[in-house]
């Protein structure tokens, strides 16, 4: 019998705050351990917490990026467990009257356009950081306290391969969004993995199976295909799975059983009473709203329906947003989309690469490159002066057709003087013409390099073309 | 009249007065806190009041009270300047230790101020010591103090209350002029009534809780302890108001309460809740109160009897939110970031050392009911219902305050008893707090005032309670203290025959 894999992820964000959930300790990484600390993150007897109105709000704007809806009353909860990197020995977290709920998200997979459901999108505090040492172990509190996202989704995930998609473009929201920088290397993103197998084509679902431990987007896709094959083989042998949470381990590439379901944590949920709950206004939502950003999915589709733009082109404008909106202010006047397009991926991004310089620090402006686009495409002047015209347009500013007119590098159409200089590069060149006469294409492409060589660049490469060879073969 | 007043001593006289002869430069404050620390040497040792003490630094904090006094400052500007308040060990006070009446917290020093801390001295308060309680506020005797039992001034081989014992007695016995206590269930008000005092719990919300030691969040509320109704209306003003550091403190604006205090009480009306009638209530109890409605009776108030019909269901709703908020609240306690840590073999069992020796009995007792409360399975069952039985309680006082102004009934249903009387029977213990719970679990303010004695041997005070709606903080002090005003009760001092000889 063949089987599926059904796999839902639970996802943990940092959010992007000044301060800690809790308290005005600061929300930032690598500082030295227990220096952004302090009574109310450190759990100090007598403390209480006070909601950071920002993480508040960025848990809004993620529900209203994934679609979700924004109940207008929250709640946090305690979350009751004795861990030494937990300053007061519960966590708050919203346990069922969370931030945001039920949204999806839709992302590219497999050539197409995958979705996945989002049960909700909830508030809650990180926790410090423990380490072990040869005699003794030490907590570092940094952590502790700053604002944690948690992304809970619905079982709607079928393999490694779309699991990492959906994480992915997950991230690529949230970054877009300015609610987190998701960066890996920082613990900024967790996500713990729910995964079961079940008869191909059937509804059930199999015993849940939790795999904890991942800390990168590779180790889920790891940890999966380890366990999806693993589950499977248990299944067909006639074993049966129980509800467990496993362990994934990186080093040896094995997940292994922490605890099942009979031993699971009883976590004790109530009401955090040191808080309120959570009321948005009207105004404050619409306040929220005005934050939502269009995400990368439904940005690539639209440059690839408004500009005509081919699929990497609209995705280079997605990864390079400031790009993308130069493009889009640019676009406006152009005759040329996709020319322009290559101008803005190729060329102008190659020349701010290599003068180090930024979108902002441009000298001129956007209508100058539609300009110079135009230039080309009417056949004034050749690809060739157009990169030379570019480049004076970046060091100067000045304008692209003042440029041309000043230097004189309008491309030479009239056959007269392109006649001219056939004839030269003819007389001068016995062997090629004998040997694009015998049938060697490629001798033409070295004569019309004479040609152009000849005119300083100008002449317009096509005249030159047809000149020569009604020259040479009559 | 005509016989000569016994001359009051210094550490005899209330809040307002010293901070009128300090004013007026009678007395220095350095010589008010003197006097206090005379009168605990004489009596503390056998009241057992303050737990901790540092009589340097106390006289430190004075001189620079008397400083800012020589420098121009006034009492109009800092009410409370130079007057040496003492409180609670749950209150945090920046630099000085924090023990809970526990053992667990070992040599503990708060590194920060409560926010009532902060505004006592910003009010010019010199806070020194700390008083006993029982242990994390549990109880109602200070016997479950791993510091040793308070004794009543009164009486030393009785109870002085609890779980506020410390402050209570430290008051009564005149060893400070004012004192800060907590009250979850009426650990304010009881303590105030065993020993004589005043004892106000605020309405939830109305004083901050940053840096007071939880022990039931939803319930928890600071108050004061004073020799007046005056100095708790006093003191109420520099304690109240909205906290940025508390998100239960309320934004209402705060009434000067001192001036409401006009003594003119006709008209109001005044509810008696036949259900607060009980059996069990100590036939001198009930002769006190009775009496004393009838004072109130011909002050011009309007008597008559209302309905809190949820009250039976009081302490059983109390035991249950209390605990399971508690448990949570207590399970920072643990060993790894401060408290004295019993080494394990491994966390979980340095959990289990550190907590199994450092607390006592009675919060191990409410530890666990409170975790089996929440437990998954029983969680509907109790705490869920338990909220739903406080929301009935609730509504049975918004409906009350709808036709009364105040409700009065006793504040303890005995005076106080014996040391050890009830130490073995928790319920019988839990069964003190019938007449004060229900204030907390519904938010509203109360007060206790004296309103009498027992027969003269032992002659042990008596309090009456009277409950105010949700921030009605004004009418309750005005109704307390034109009653004060008109009866001798708050101007008997305890004989404290036992005291040293100075």
């Amino acid at each position: 019998m063949e089987y599926e894999a059904v796999i839902g992820l639970e996802t943990h964000v940092q959010l992007k705050t000044k301060s800690k959930m809790w308290c005005g300790c600061a929300n930032e990484f690598g500082a030295s351990p227990n220096t952004n600390v302090c009574p109310v993150c450190l759990g100090l007897p007598g403390v209480l917490p006070v909601a950071n109105e920002e993480a508040l709000r960025l848990t809004t704007l993620t529900g209203l990026l994934l679609n979700c809806t924004i109940p207008r009353r929250a709640k946090f909860d305690r979350k009751n467990y004795f861990y030494p990197d937990m300053p007061k020995n519960y966590q708050l977290t919203q346990y069922d009257q969370p931030s945001t709920s039920t949204g999806w998200v839709d992302f590219e997979h497999q050539g197409g356009i995958s979705r996945v459901r989002i049960t909700r999108a909830h508030l809650e505090e990180d926790v410090g950081k423990n380490s072990h040492f040869d005699r003794n172990s030490g907590v570092d509190f940094n952590r502790a306290g700053v604002p944690l996202m948690e992304i809970v989704s619905e079982p709607d995930i079928d393999g490694p391969d779309m699991a990492c998609a959906y994480l992915n473009a997950l991230k690529d929201i949230l970054v877009y969004g300015g609610v987190s920088d998701c960066d890996m290397e920082k613990g900024m993103v967790r996500c713990d993995v729910n995964v079961s197998v079940r008869p191909k084509g059937t509804r059930g679902l199999g015993a849940k199976i939790e795999i904890k431990n991942m800390n990168s987007f590779s180790g889920v896709r790891k940890a999966l295909e380890y366990e999806i094959p693993r589950q499977i083989a248990v299944v067909q042998a006639g074993g049966k799975l129980i509800q467990s949470t496993r362990r994934w381990e990186d080093t040896t590439g094995i997940t292994e059983e922490m605890r099942t379901k009979e031993d699971a944590h009883d976590y004790r949920y109530f009401a955090e009473p040191d808080l309120m709950p959570f009321e948005p206004t009207e105004a404050w939502l619409a306040e929220v709203s005005r934050c939502v950003v269009e995400i990368p999915l439904a940005r690539k589709q639209r440059f690839m329906r408004d500009y005509q733009l081919p699929a990497p082109d609209a995705q280079a404008f997605v990864w390079d947003r400031p790009l993308g909106d130069y493009y889009e202010a640019a676009v406006a006047s152009a005759k040329n989309p996709k020319a322009l397009a290559n101008w803005v991926i190729n060329n102008l991004r190659a020349k701010l690469t290599e003068s180090g310089s930024a979108l902002d620090q441009l000298k001129f402006p956007p209508a100058a490159l539609v300009e110079l686009v135009d230039l080309v495409d009417s056949g004034k002047i050749s690809g060739r002066i157009a990169q030379d015209v570019f480049a004076e347009m970046f060091s100067t500013g000045s304008n692209p057709g003042r440029i041309v007119e000043i230097k004189g590098l309008a491309q030479v159409s009239d056959s007269g003087a392109i006649e001219t200089f056939c004839d030269q590069a003819i007389a001068a060149n016995p062997g090629p013409v004998a040997d694009f006469l015998a049938g060697k294409e490629a001798a033409l492409n070295f004569l019309k390099g004479q040609v152009m060589k000849l005119s300083k660049g100008k002449a317009n490469p096509a005249l030159v073309g047809e000149v020569l060879t009604r020259k040479i073969k009559g | 009249m005509g016989l000569m007043a016994p001359k009051t001593m210094l550490h005899e006289l209330t809040i307002s007065e010293l901070t009128g002869k300090l004013a007026r430069r009678e007395v220095s404050a350095r010589q008010a806190m003197q006097a206090c620390l005379d009168q605990i040497s004489r009596t503390n040792p056998a009241l057992n009041a303050f737990i901790r003490l540092d009589p340097n630094r106390a006289l430190a904090d004075a001189d620079l009270a008397d400083q800012a006094i020589a420098q121009g400052k006034t009492h109009a500007e800092f009410p409370l300047l130079g007057v040496p308040i003492a409180t609670k060990d749950v209150i945090a006070v920046k630099d000085q230790p924090l023990n809970c009446g526990s053992k667990i917290l070992g040599d503990f020093i708060s590194p920060y101020d409560a926010t009532v801390s902060r505004k006592l001295k910003e009010a010019g308060a010199v806070i020194f010591g700390r008083l006993n309680m029982d242990e994390f506020a549990m109880g109602s005797s200070t016997e479950n103090s791993a510091f040793g039992v308070t004794r009543n001034p009164w009486d030393i081989s009785r109870i002085p209350g609890g779980s506020s014992g410390g402050s209570a007695a430290a008051v009564a016995a005149n060893l400070c002029y004012g004192a800060l206590g907590s009250d979850t269930g009426g650990s304010v008000r009881q303590p105030a009534a065993f020993c004589g005092c005043v004892g106000l719990k605020p309405s939830y919300g109305r004083v901050s809780r940053y840096g007071l030691v939880a022990y039931a969040s939803s319930l928890d509320q600071i108050g004061p302890i004073t020799k007046t109704v005056g100095d708790a209306a006093l003191l109420l003003e520099t304690l109240a108001g909205h906290d940025p550091l508390d998100s239960t403190s309320v934004p209402q604006p705060v009434p000067r309460f001192t001036g409401e205090l006009t003594g003119d009480i006709r008209g109001l009306r005044i509810g008696l809740p036949r259900e607060y009638m009980v059996g069990g209530l100590d036939p001198e109890v009930k002769a006190s109160v009775d009496a004393s409605i009838r004072h109130l009776s011909s002050l011009g108030a309007e008597v008559v009897e209302i309905s809190l019909p949820h009250t039976e269901h009081a302490i059983a709703t109390y035991y249950i939110i209390a605990t399971a908020e508690a448990s949570a609240n207590l399970a920072r306690f643990d060993g790894i970031r401060y408290c004295k840590r019993a080494e394990g073999a491994d966390v979980i069992d340095l959990y289990s050392r550190t907590r199994g020796s450092g607390f006592g009995e009675e919060v191990k007792r409410r530890i666990i009911l409170g975790t089996y409360v929440l437990s998954s399975g029983y969680y509907d069952a109790y705490y869920l219902r338990a909220q739903k039985v406080r929301t009935l309680i609730r509504s049975d006082f918004v409906k009350a305050f709808e036709s009364v102004d105040a409700i009065i009934t006793p504040t303890s249903p005995t005076p106080p008893f014996k040391i050890g009387e009830k130490a073995s029977d928790p319920l019988q213990m839990y069964l003190m707090d019938i007449f004060t719970i229900s204030a907390n679990l519904a938010g509203n303010c109360a007060i206790s005032i004296p309103c009498g004695f027992t027969s003269p041997s032992p002659r042990l005070p008596l309090g009456m309670q009277i409950l105010g709606p949700s921030f009605g903080e004004s009418t309750l002090l005005r109704i307390a203290h034109a009653f004060e005003q008109s009866t001798p009760w708050h101007r008997e001092h305890p004989p404290l025959d036992f005291a040293t000889k100075s």
